[in-house]
């Protein structure tokens, strides 16, 4: 577990984030400097206030800073997979502790649907990269290995395809709510089970939608916070896992293990118990990963996750509501970088029509080979 | 058999022998000099041991279904013919798992726990493929 003396040490006090949808003209970096402007706008700060910078899927920390005019202290780059979202911020916030920076922009931009990504085929270097000794048997892409996986979940517990549905109407719901979703249209469990499949068992509204975006978050110190234009959102609690070894094929226990340990560290940094959280901003890449994740962090049994979705419980008005932006699924899929800004604007109470009322305590999770979460706060309790 | 459209393996010296093995009809997997584990994907070091000798054993061909999915999308283009088609990950009676597609199954009958066992599928003069059908014995 992260030092304890850590909890709340690091807040974020301004978010940005663009349009999404297919934004064509626009790269990475574009997108990365358009979030990061709004970023800025919103905390109030200017580019030269920023003496930390690290840059997510921009291919280029120096090419990025040239053109937007930085000069931080502190520069830095991480790989431009999805779980690197929650690593990054935890970085971030262990940096702003250590001294290193002081006010940190993390910045990140996506042109993956002008870039006609498509994350399976020839390209597809989807975990360790081995993929390609997979494809003389047309075995590709990450939402294959989660369609496995699920197929494990529904042989193993009997958890249904139609229980999983739970999940893409949820976050539909919330989308409808979200003025810059790219989906927002409400679907219901019926529609779920006629869409078309694309790795059966899972169901083209089992995955996310790749999309134009950028995202950015800035940092600083807890005390630095208080001065900034909006209330500060603390960094409450983090950890991380990894379920490296043997990760070129499906893990055996859906990461339960590694989760309930990630699990574990982060309600004991944080001082917060599952009931405690006013809403969850779960990584979803594909549906089953929400599944997995709600059992991993212990909010239900293992194995009892299908059933326990069901009701309308991850629902705004539900007992946990889940990704009220619509997530990966209906809002963008932008690698849980628009999910960590969900969390803040929830808890600054800025969500308009999907506003979680009261919302003190939001907690980001993602299931992936390297697991993070995160525990955001609206006070420094 | 200059007709094959799908994706074909890149055979080079560090797997040659599980090709090579394939179009004797038999399936060589690579195990650990020095503590005998057997690996895959094939790669140059153990992740048991961390030691880097290897050599090519010869295992049953029988073992069960792990998991499975059908792929409805065309990630590649030599597939677009056989569209849906499955993929399984079967659990050798070994220990590792292996990626390959099961013959003879309608795609409504795979189920996780199946008995198979391997068989030969030539895809071209060079390369045999290892598939795997239903093991009814
Ligand atoms: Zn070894």
């Amino acid at each position: 577990m992260p030092d304890q003396s850590l909890r709340n040490r690091a807040a974020v006090i301004g978010v940005g984030t663009t349009k999404f949808g297919r934004l064509p003209g626009n790269d990475t970096y574009d997108l990365g400097a358009w979030a990061l402007r709004e970023a800025l706008d919103d905390c109030g700060l200017k580019a030269s206030d920023i003496d930390g910078v690290i840059v997510n899927r921009i291919p280029d920390y120096q090419r990025f800073c040239e053109a937007f005019g930085l000069n931080p202290r502190y520069a830095l780059m991480t790989p431009g997979q999805g779980r690197m979202s929650g690593a990054t911020i935890e970085l971030a916030a262990m940096a702003i502790a250590a001294g290193m920076a002081k006010t940190i922009a993390l910045v990140y931009g996506n042109d993956g649907r002008s870039a006609g990504d498509k994350y399976g085929g020839e390209t597809d270097r989807y975990g360790s990269g081995g993929a390609g000794q997979f494809f003389p048997y047309g075995m590709t892409s990450p939402g294959a290995v989660h369609a496995m996986m699920f197929a494990c979940h529904m042989h193993q517990f009997g958890t249904t395809s139609a229980q999983l549905a739970a999940v893409s109407v949820a976050f539909r719901k919330h989308a409808a709510l979200n003025p810059n979703a790219v989906m927002r249209k409400r679907v219901t469990v019926e529609d779920h089970q006629e869409s078309t499949f694309v790795a059966a068992p899972l169901h083209i509204l089992d995955y996310c939608l790749i999309n134009d975006g950028g995202v950015a978050l800035i940092l600083t110190s807890a005390e630095r916070a208080r001065d900034a234009k909006k209330p500060p959102v603390y960094i409450r609690g983090f950890s991380q896992a990894t379920k490296l070894e043997e990760s070129a094929l499906p893990p055996e226990d859906y990461w339960y293990g590694p989760m309930q340990a990630a699990a574990k560290d982060v309600y004991e940094m944080a001082g917060v118990k599952h009931e405690d959280l006013d809403a969850l901003m779960i990584y979803d890449n594909f549906s089953p990963t929400v599944l997995f994740s709600l059992e991993g962090f212990g909010f239900c049994k293992q194995g009892e996750g299908g059933d326990w979705m069901q009701g309308g419980r991850l629902e705004l008005g539900g007992q946990f509501p889940t990704n009220t932006s619509g997530g990966h699924l209906s809002e963008s899929y932008m690698q849980g970088w628009a999910l960590n800004a969900e969390a803040v604007r929830q808890l600054r109470g800025e969500c308009g029509e999907r506003q979680v009322k009261d919302a003190r305590l939001i907690q980001y999770m993602c299931a992936a080979p390297l697991m993070t979460s995160i525990i955001y706060g609206s006070d420094a309790t | 058999m200059s007709n094959y459209l799908k994706p074909l393996p890149k055979i080079d010296e560090r797997n040659r022998a599980h090709w090579d093995g394939a179009r004797e009809g038999r399936l060589m997997m690579q195990a650990c000099d020095h503590c005998a584990a057997l690996r895959y994907p094939f790669s140059s070091l153990c992740p048991k041991c961390q030691s880097t000798g290897s050599s090519w054993k010869e295992v049953s061909g029988k073992g069960q279904v792990w998991s499975w999915c059908v792929f409805h999308r065309v990630y590649f283009k030599g597939f677009e013919g056989e569209m849906p088609y499955n993929v399984v990950l079967v659990k050798l009676d070994e220990g590792p798992r292996i990626y390959s597609n099961i013959i003879g199954v309608d795609k409504d009958k795979l189920r996780i726990g199946m008995r198979v066992r391997a068989v030969f599928d030539q895809a071209t003069d060079d390369v045999t493929l290892v598939k795997f059908e239903e093991d009814k014995s």
